[in-house]
Parts: structure tokens; C-alpha cells; sequence
């Protein structure tokens, strides 16, 4: 296991959720479920961050700060859209204003069902999540290492 | 063992290896005490290895590449400043030094044109004028209990230092709650999971850069227990123990108190380095100056 | 006698220059004799530090009477000229403040002056030396930076009358005044050119000749006047107290028992008070900003002020271990405290420069009003120090000022990006003001250890604590505004003149230089001035330095980590804006889809540290302390 499975920092990201799932991941910090357990902390900054958690449906309004929130966060990074809005847009999907789905905007690499999801789907996920983040991580390295051979060559 | 000359560099050298793996350490625990007194289970102790061995692995994002100068120097002057305390330099060259490397840290937000960024650096430089004040009355107290600024000679003093500046020492443990960001103080930027404007003071420092600031305040952690153990330097088991209750002391603050504004924290911290700190001296200086 | 026509060539070539300048019209001329004179005066400065450095105090007679009848003559028509410039601009306390002096002036002459004779006219030592080179290297490096300056401020400009020539005769005068200052013996000969350097500053505060100028340069004089009368008190108390004359010799006065010297002590320490700006006179210094930045250079770093805190280190031995000095030296504590504070609130970044000049000026007070052998040696470090890294930065508020058209700290954000080169000098004269291990820094480390030996040192110690902060605070944040990095900014200094540059590049040189090399100037110039005196002397612990020195190098070899980060990295990701994204011109999507620029500014924290609240507290502190000073004065002459 790498340092990045022992300690995946989180930032949140609210896309014109109901707020429902966004309670749900709060309660994932609270003692009784405590997800510092695993050395997750939510940073609320993208710049630190490692998983983005993403809730709702995303509208006009919040695409582009949703972009660019993800952009602002460093290589390796994953995200994990939480609830069946983040999925597809959920009840509001045919709203004149939603854009449906967290991967309309970004890609995602982790889904995470429920209306709202439980905190323990959270987790879940979260830990699936960590997996994506190494092989991102080994590719990120070869990458790098294969750039670094090219600039060698040149 | 060591030839003498050699003996300052030797503790010098100690401090720049050990200090990293000790303040990691004790931020494991600090995490690990504070998840306790929330009633949670909390992080293994080596969580903060972990994490910095993590930032390391991660992109590293500036917004200026000038930010990696000013994160340097802010992790070099740090531990110049730890390792001049603790090969026995002169206090006052050590808190300059110790200044200096904040002043970086500072820029580094500066230099990034975010406003979160920004506002982190002006409190931390609130900060920084809050604590200086009593760290310099500090050196001075031990000055005048040890006739000298040198560490090494506060060090060898037989004198309980701590019996003629208790003041002073409480000061010094108020001011300490600022510099480990410890609530109620915890302005610029905080430890945890507790945020402050997003992360104040390192907000736009990504990946190893934000690596080594927590290294550098791992090397910080260190050199500020270690002003504690002066006051107890006359008995080694002592002087731990009392590292160990102030710290347990910082915690239970730190969880306890919610955080102030600046004004507050600006006004305790020389209303106290202005009345614990000068009545201490004072007396002690009437006491060493004026009676005999 | 080599080194006497030294000293009289610092005095007399200056004004020679100056008679020259005066007449010549021409920019390209003019430009040539100020760049020929600096580079003269600075070498004749440097000789007289090689010839004279190791002779101790050397003691000239140079013909005393007839030179004394034409200082006492030039007096009288000064007056006369002041008389009228302030009965035209209805400055009626000028106009009796001068009075007051010159009738003083005049019934020493007519009642005193006849019995009196002072062998030695002219004397030089170490510290006449350190403050020669000052104003031989930096006072005329300032006059040769003013040449390109004032020909972009006439541009800028049109409405004030261009007179450029009394502009610069009169920079010249000044210094030709300040070497008289520094190198005469006789107290009479030190007050005419006290006089000059007052009537000087005052015709260069008013040069624009804008209400605001005229006012404030009026203010400047009349308080340099009140203490222009202390002063002449202290000579008449001289002459009556000792009708030989034997106490006009400045020399003799400080070696000879404190009795005496002590009410013409804090009588000239009180003229002092006022040309350096303390608290509660520190008003007309933060007035006489509105002069072309030069002449701020001027009189904040190499002269004028200097002067003012050249005498009182002068006296410091006599005011040593007295309750007087103690007192002086707290009004010197108190403007250090106060003037610190203050310069938070500032935006306007020539009142942060001169609050800071008068807090460190303040400090100096403090410092030599104690009076001990080692708070001597750190007043003259600190007047060193302090005189160059504060030229240089405002010249180099002068040259953005000059470009970018704002004197205003705001306005300086991205400077590293828009100005570099003058950007990265800011830099280093803000760190040679408060960071270590800079000039600044070592003196006030150093004035720790020496006030916590000193009477009464506690009190100074937990000022200097408090005070200090402050100046890193408002120095910080000035210098986390001219480096943060705007990006879609173009460099804007390429059209900064040749010879600016020269002067800037030679400023910037002396700050880590004389850093570097100040151990090598302590003891071989400080430290036997303060030997002679006291008997023994301070200096920094050997292995202190060796540190200090090591992390200026450190310091210096930092920067070189940017060409190892420069390779091969990503482009730069933007700020963080809370999800909005952002342009390269500082552009965000703001509310209502109006594009908003981001704009950043400082804390001043107005009602925590505002300039009114703070300036009345200082100043009736200071007001109190000089009252209580002037009580026991009056206690010991009745």
C-alpha cells in the first residue's frame, strides 16, 4: 500500500444537491462512523485534495465552478459522485437547468448509489476509490518517467 | 567521544535527523488525543508520516514558481533556527531566525495573488507580531536567570529556571498555542480537519511543496518543546513531564475553545506578554539589580 | 597636515559645486558636474577614511577669527531672509522663532564673543569619519540619482517653476553643511551649520511651491528653529558658565566632568529631539514628504535627521547614568513604539518610510540617552545601517513613483512582475530594515544585550519587543505586495535611466556589503571611537557572527533554488477563487454575469493602530517627558 491509500484528503463539492447526501457525508466525519480512522480528512480546498466528493445534479449554475474545482486539483485525483443525482440527475434530471450527472462535466471513476447515500456507502466508495487513485498514480509515474526518457533522448 | 569543538554540530546534526521523525510523532498523537477527547478512534499514530509521504507522491501545482523558493527557505531558515537552539546558540539569533523563516512562509501565500491565500498571510503575520513580543521577554527572563542568551549555557544552568519565571512561562504557553495553530488561535491556518477560509495561509500551496511545510512545522514542533524543557533544564525527567502536560494542556485548548478574532487574539497575547511577562521580569530584575 | 585639507575639501568642494550649479542651465552640464563632484567627494571621503582611520581624535586650529565673523554674517542675512519669507507668507512663528535667535545670536557677540576664543575649530575621530562617508557615498549618490529624477518630476509636472539649479545648489550646500557638522570642534561653528542644514531643508521642502509644500516646510522650519534657540541657550550657558571659552570646544566639553556639560547636554540633545523628528516634532519629517522624493532620501538617510541623532550620540557619554539621559532616551524609546505602530495604518508609502526612519531614529535616541559604551556602539551601527538601506528604498519609491505614477502601496501589487530588478531591490532594502540577519536586525539584537545590562534596560527591552513586531508587520506586508504575482503584466522599467540604475545598483551592493563586512567596520572604526571614550567596548560574540554571516550566504544562495524548479515544470495553475474560475488579467465571473477584476489589499488595521489616537498619545507622552526634563534643567542651573 502507498502513502496516497493511507491518507486520501477529501474536498466536497455540492452541485445543486438537496443537501440530503451532503448531510450524509458529514456524518461519515462524525465520531460514529470517523473516517479519520483511514487518514481521510476533508481539506475543503482542492489544491490539497485527493478525491473529490461530488453531490447532485449540477445546473447551469455550478458546472463551471465544478470544473473547475477538479481542475484546480492536483495528479493523481479521483472522484466519487455521491447519490443518485451526482449518477443521473435523479428526480430533477429533466429540469430545464440540470445538466444530469456529475459525468457530464467530469469524468467519474467511483458511483456511489442512494437517495440519499448511506454514510457506510460512502466509505464504500471512498475505499473503492483508493484503488483508482494508485492506478492513477502508477500511470502518472510512467508517464513522468517516459517524458523524463524523452527529454533525455532530445 | 566527540571532540569538543565538534560537540555543537554534532547536536546540530541530531536535531536536522531526529527532530522530523519526533515532530511526526508527536502530531500522530496530537491527533491521536484529540480524536480521543471527540470520542472517536482516530487516525493510526503514524498518520502524519502518511500524509506527507503522500503529498510527496503528488503533482506539484504553483500558481507562481517563485512559491517554491519562498516554501524552501521557510523549511531551510526553520531548521537553521531549531539547529542553532540546539547546538547551544544565541536565543535572540535563533527567534530572528525563526522570524525570518515565517516571513517566508508569508511571502510564499503573498506571492500567490489568491484572496484566501492573502488573508491567510495577514493573519499569520498578525500572528507573528502577537507571539514575537513574549518569545523575545522570554529569552530576556532567561537572561536574567542565567547571566547569558546561550543555550548551551541555559542548558548546563543548575538554577530551576522555572521558579523565577513562572510568568513568563505561562505566557510562553498562551503564545505557544498560536505558533502550533491551536484553537482559540488557530488564525492564519489550522491543523485537522478544522478549516480556516479554506486553508488560510497555505491555501495555494500543493502537493510536496505543502509536504514540506508540514515538515518545516514538524521541525518548528520540536524547537518550541524544546524552549519548554529550558525552563526545567535542571532536571531532565521533570522537563518531560512537563513537556508532556503542556502539550496534553495545548490540546485540551485546542479542543475546548473556539476560535477568536484577531483583535482578541492580538490583545491577549500582549496583554499577557505585557503583564504576566513584565511583572516577572520586573520583580526579578528589582530582586537581582536593585536589592543586593 | 594632509588630513586637515581633507576636511576642508569635504567643506569647501561641495560648495563650490554648489556656486557652479547655480549658475549652469544646462541639463547635460549640470548632469556632469553633479556625477564629477559625487564621484570627488566620495573619493576624498574614502581617502580620509584610509589616512585618518587609525589616528584617534586629531584637533585642528584653522583660523578662527575672521572665519567666525563671516558665519556670524551669513547668520544675520539667513535671518533677514527668513524674516521676509515669513512675513510674506504670514508665518508669524517663524518670523519670531528666527528673531528670538538671531537676537540671541547677536547679544552673544556683542556681549560675549569678544573674550572668547577656541583653539581648535575643526576635529576629526572615528565617528567623524563613519558619518563623512555617509554623506560622502550616500548623500552624494542621491544628488547624483536627482539629475534623472527631477527631469522626469518637471516632465511629469509642468506646473511647477523649474528651478533646478537652486535645486541642486542648495543638495550641495547641504552637504557642505553636514561634513562642517561633523568636523567642527567649536560648538559656534557646529550651530552655523546646524542653521544651514534648517534653512536647507526648508527651501528644498518647498520647492514645488504648492500651499501644501510652503506649509509644511514652514512647519519643518519652525520647529528646527525651536531648536535652533535650545541650542543657542546651551552656547550662552557655556560661555557664562566659563567666560575663557575653554567649553565652546566641543572636544574638551564631553572629556571634561559632567557637571558642566550636562544642562548644554540636554539643552543640544533637545535641538537634536527636533531635527531628527521625535516624537513630539516627528510631524514636520512625515510633512516633508511632499518634497521630490530626493530630498526625502536625503534628509531621512545621509543628512538633516542624521544630524540631529549625530549630536545626541556625540553627548551620549555625558548624559550616561543621568536621570536626563534617561529621559531623553525614553522619549527616543516612545517615538520608536509609537512611529512603529503608525506605519501600519499607512498606505502611502513614503509616511511608511518616514515613520520608519522616525522610529529607528527614535531608537537610536533611546540608545545613545542611555548612554553606556555598548548601546553607543549599537547607535552608530544602527545609523549606518539604517542610513543605507533607507536611501535606497526611497529611491526606489521614487523610481516606481516616477513610472507608475503612485506613491500609493496599493498600487505596487505585481511589482515583481511589472518592475523586477527595482522590485527585487525594494526587497532587499525592506529585508536589510527587519529581517536577519540584515543590518537592522544585528543592531537591535544587539541593543537587547546591551539595554539588559543598563539602568532601567527592562523598560526599553519590552518597547523595543513590542515595537519591533510592528515593524515586521508592516514591512511584511509591504513586501508580500510588490512580490505577488499578477500574470498579463508588462515590464514597465526599461525606460528608468543609466545612471538611476548606477546609484540603485551601488545602494543595493552596500546593503549586503556592509552587512557582510560590518564586523571589519566595528572594529576598526566603532570600536576604538567607543574605546577612547568608555575605556572598553562591545562587539558580537566571534561565534555569532560566523553564523550570521553564514546564513547571509545562505540567504544569498536561496534564490539560486528557482533554476532547479525553473526546469522542465508545469505551467502555473491558477489561484484558488472558491470554484470561479479566473484569466490571466485577474478577471473572475462575478455575480449577475459581470466579469469582476480581483482586486487585494492590505490590512491597516485603522482602528487598532490609527495615525490621530496614536500620534496624541505619543506625542503628550513625549510632550511630558520633555516638560519633566525641563523641570530638573531648571532645578540645576537655579
Amino acid at each position: 500500500m502507498t502513502y496516497l491509500q493511507k491518507s486520501p484528503w477529501i474536498v466536497h463539492y455540492n452541485a445543486s444537491s438537496c443537501n440530503g447526501c451532503d448531510i450524509e457525508i458529514l456524518a461519515a466525519l462524525t465520531p460514529v462512523f470517523d473516517v479519520e480512522r483511514f487518514g481521510i480528512i476533508n481539506t475543503g480546498n482542492p489544491k490539497h485534495a485527493d478525491i473529490l466528493l461530488c453531490t447532485g445534479s449540477v445546473n447551469e449554475q455550478n458546472k463551471v465552478p465544478l470544473k473547475n474545482v477538479y481542475d484546480q486539483m492536483p495528479e493523481p485525483k479521483v472522484v466519487v459522485a455521491i447519490g443518485i443525482c451526482a449518477a443521473t440527475g435523479g428526480i430533477f434530471r429533466e429540469c430545464y437547468n440540470v445538466s444530469g450527472g456529475i459525468d457530464k462535466i467530469i469524468p467519474v471513476d467511483v458511483w456511489v448509489p442512494g437517495c440519499a447515500a448511506r454514510p457506510e456507502s460512502i466509505i464504500d466508495g471512498v475505499v473503492t476509490a483508493l484503488g483508482i487513485l494508485e492506478q492513477k498514480r502508477l500511470k502518472m509515474l510512467q508517464k513522468g518517467n517516459s517524458d523524463s526518457t524523452k527529454v533525455g533522448e532530445a | 567521544m566527540i571532540p569538543e569543538p565538534f560537540v555543537p554540530v554534532f547536536y546540530a546534526l541530531v536535531y536536522i535527523l531526529v527532530a522530523p521523525l519526533l515532530g511526526g510523532l508527536i502530531a500522530g498523537i496530537d491527533r491521536k488525543v484529540t480524536a480521543r477527547m471527540q470520542g472517536r478512534v482516530g487516525p493510526p499514530l503514524l498518520q502524519p508520516f502518511y500524509d506527507v509521504g503522500k503529498l510527496f507522491e503528488k503533482e506539484n501545482a504553483v500558481v507562481t514558481a517563485t512559491q517554491n523558493f519562498y516554501v524552501l527557505s521557510y523549511v531551510v531558515f526553520m531548521v537553521v533556527a531549531g539547529a542553532l537552539f540546539f547546538s547551544g546558540g544565541d536565543m535572540l539569533l535563533v527567534i530572528f531566525a525563526f522570524t525570518l523563516s515565517h516571513i517566508f512562509l508569508v511571502l510564499g501565500a503573498y506571492a500567490s495573488y489568491s484572496p484566501y491565500s492573502h488573508v491567510g498571510a495577514e493573519r499569520e503575520l498578525l500572528q507573528i507580531i502577537a507571539y514575537e513580543p513574549m518569545i523575545i521577554l522570554t529569552a530576556v527572563g532567561m537572561y536574567m536567570v542565567t547571566k547569558s542568551f546561550f543555550v548551551s549555557t541555559i542548558m548546563a544552568s543548575a538554577v530551576p529556571i522555572i521558579l523565577f519565571l513562572p510568568g513568563i512561562f505561562i505566557g510562553y504557553l498562551i503564545v505557544l498555542t498560536i505558533k502550533l495553530r491551536k484553537s482559540p488561535f488557530d488564525l492564519s491556518t489550522s491543523h485537522h480537519a478544522h478549516q480556516e477560509i479554506v486553508k488560510g495561509v497555505t491555501t495555494d500551496f500543493a502537493g510536496p511543496n505543502l509536504g514540506k511545510i508540514e515538515i518545516a512545522h514538524w521541525y518548528e514542533y520540536v524547537f518550541l518543546l524544546g524552549v519548554i524543557w529550558l525552563f526545567f533544564a535542571w532536571n531532565p525527567f521533570i522537563a518531560v513531564a512537563a513537556i508532556l502536560v503542556a502539550y496534553f494542556f495545548e490540546i485540551l485548548i485546542d479542543n475546548t475553545i473556539s476560535r477568536v478574532k484577531w483583535q482578541l487574539m492580538l490583545r491577549s497575547a500582549w496583554v499577557i506578554a505585557g503583564t504576566l511577562g513584565l511583572v516577572n521580569l520586573g520583580v526579578l530584575y528589582y530582586l537581582r539589580m536593585v536589592v543586593p | 597636515m594632509q588630513i586637515l585639507d581633507l576636511l576642508l575639501c569635504l567643506i569647501l568642494f561641495p560648495l563650490i559645486a554648489a556656486l557652479f550649479l547655480l549658475v549652469v542651465r544646462r541639463d547635460s552640464w549640470r548632469s556632469l558636474i553633479v556625477q564629477l563632484s559625487a564621484v570627488a567627494i566620495g573619493i576624498v571621503s574614502l581617502m580620509l577614511l584610509v589616512l585618518g582611520f587609525d589616528k584617534g581624535t586629531l584637533l585642528y586650529t584653522v583660523g578662527s577669527e575672521p572665519v567666525s565673523q563671516v558665519m556670524f554674517f551669513i547668520e544675520m542675512i539667513l535671518a533677514v531672509f527668513i524674516v521676509c519669507l515669513g512675513i510674506k507668507y504670514r508665518k508669524s512663528l517663524s518670523v519670531v522663532l528666527i528673531l528670538l535667535q538671531a537676537g540671541l545670536l547677536v547679544w552673544y557677540e556683542t556681549n560675549m564673543a569678544g573674550h572668547i576664543s577656541v583653539g581648535n575649530n575643526l576635529f576629526v575621530d572615528q565617528f567623524s569619519i563613519i558619518m563623512a562617508l555617509i554623506i560622502g557615498i550616500i548623500g552624494t549618490l542621491i544628488c547624483v540619482y536627482s539629475v534623472g529624477y527631477m527631469e522626469t518630476y518637471h516632465n511629469r509636472h509642468k506646473e511647477i517653476r523649474d528651478r533646478r539649479n537652486i535645486f541642486f545648489g542648495l543638495l550641495f550646500i547641504f552637504l557642505a553643511a553636514m561634513f562642517g557638522l561633523v568636523f567642527s570642534n567649536n560648538l559656534l561653528w557646529v550651530f552655523f551649520f546646524w542653521e544651514i542644514t534648517t534653512i536647507c531643508s526648508f527651501l528644498l521642502i518647498g520647492y514645488s511651491e504648492t500651499e501644501e509644500a510652503t506649509n509644511n516646510s514652514f512647519l519643518a522650519l519652525s520647529m528646527n528653529l525651536l531648536g535652533g534657540v535650545a541650542f543657542m541657550v546651551a552656547i550662552i550657558y557655556l560661555a557664562i558658565s566659563d567666560p575663557s571659552g575653554n567649553l565652546m570646544d566641543l572636544n574638551y566639553l564631553l572629556t571634561t566632568g559632567k557637571a558642566v556639560a550636562l544642562v548644554p547636554a540636554v539643552l543640544i540633545c533637545f535641538a537634536g529631539i527636533t531635527k531628527a523628528a521625535l516624537m513630539p516634532f516627528s510631524s514636520w519629517l512625515v510633512g516633508a514628504m511632499v518634497a521630490p522624493t530626493p530630498v526625502s532620501a536625503l534628509l531621512h538617510s545621509s543628512t538633516m535627521v542624521k544630524a540631529g541623532v549625530y549630536i545626541i550620540v556625540r553627548f551620549a557619554p555625558v548624559l550616561a547614568g543621568t536621570t536626563e539621559g534617561l529621559i531623553i532616551a525614553l522619549v527616543g524609546a516612545t517615538t520608536f513604539a509609537f512611529a512603529s505602530f503608525m506605519a501600519i495604518s499607512q498606505s502611502n508609502a513614503k509616511k511608511v518610510l518616514a515613520y520608519s526612519t522616525i522610529a529607528n531614529l527614535g531608537l537610536i535616541v533611546a540608545c545613545a540617552g542611555v548612554g553606556t559604551y555598548n548601546l553607543m556602539w549599537v547607535a552608530i551601527l544602527l545609523i549606518i545601517f539604517h542610513a543605507i538601506a533607507k536611501s535606497l528604498l526611497f529611491l526606489c519609491v521614487g523610481t516606481v513613483e516616477n513610472r507608475i505614477g503612485s506613491r500609493n502601496i496599493e498600487d505596487m501589487g505585481g511589482l515583481i512582475v511589472r518592475m523586477p530588478k527595482i522590485a527585487i531591490m525594494m526587497f532587499i532594502g525592506m529585508a536589510g530594515m527587519f529581517l536577519a540577519p540584515f543590518g537592522m536586525v544585528i543592531s537591535k539584537w544587539a541593543a537587547i544585550e546591551a539595554f539588559i545590562t543598563a539602568p532601567f534596560g527592562l523598560i526599553f527591552i519590552a518597547i523595543l519587543a513590542f515595537g519591533g513586531s510592528a515593524t515586521v508587520f508592516f514591512w511584511s506586508k509591504w513586501m508580500g505586495k510588490i512580490i505577488s504575482v499578477m500574470r498579463d503584466q508588462t515590464v514597465i522599467e526599461d525606460t528608468v535611466k543609466k545612471e538611476k540604475w548606477a546609484v540603485l545598483y551601488i545602494l543595493t551592493g552596500l546593503v549586503v556589503v556592509v552587512c557582510l563586512i560590518f564586523p571589519l567596520i566595528s572594529s576598526v572604526l566603532i570600536e576604538p571611537f567607543v574605546l577612547n571614550i568608555y575605556g572598553q567596548t562591545a562587539r558580537l560574540a566571534q561565534a555569532n557572527l560566523t553564523i550570521m554571516i553564514m546564513m547571509l550566504c545562505l540567504l544569498m544562495i536561496m534564490p539560486f533554488s528557482m533554476l532547479f524548479y525553473g526546469k522542465g515544470a508545469q505551467p502555473p495553475v491558477p489561484p484558488y477563487m472558491g470554484g470561479r474560475p479566473m484569466d490571466d488579467s485577474m478577471h473572475f465571473a462575478g455575480s449577475m454575469g459581470v466579469s469582476r477584476e480581483l482586486v487585494l489589499s492590505n490590512y491597516y488595521l485603522e482602528k487598532t493602530f490609527g495615525e490621530e489616537r496614536l500620534f496624541m498619545i505619543g506625542a503628550s507622552l513625549c510632550w511630558g517627558l520633555l516638560l519633566i526634563a525641563g523641570i530638573m534643567l531648571l532645578g540645576v542651573i537655579l
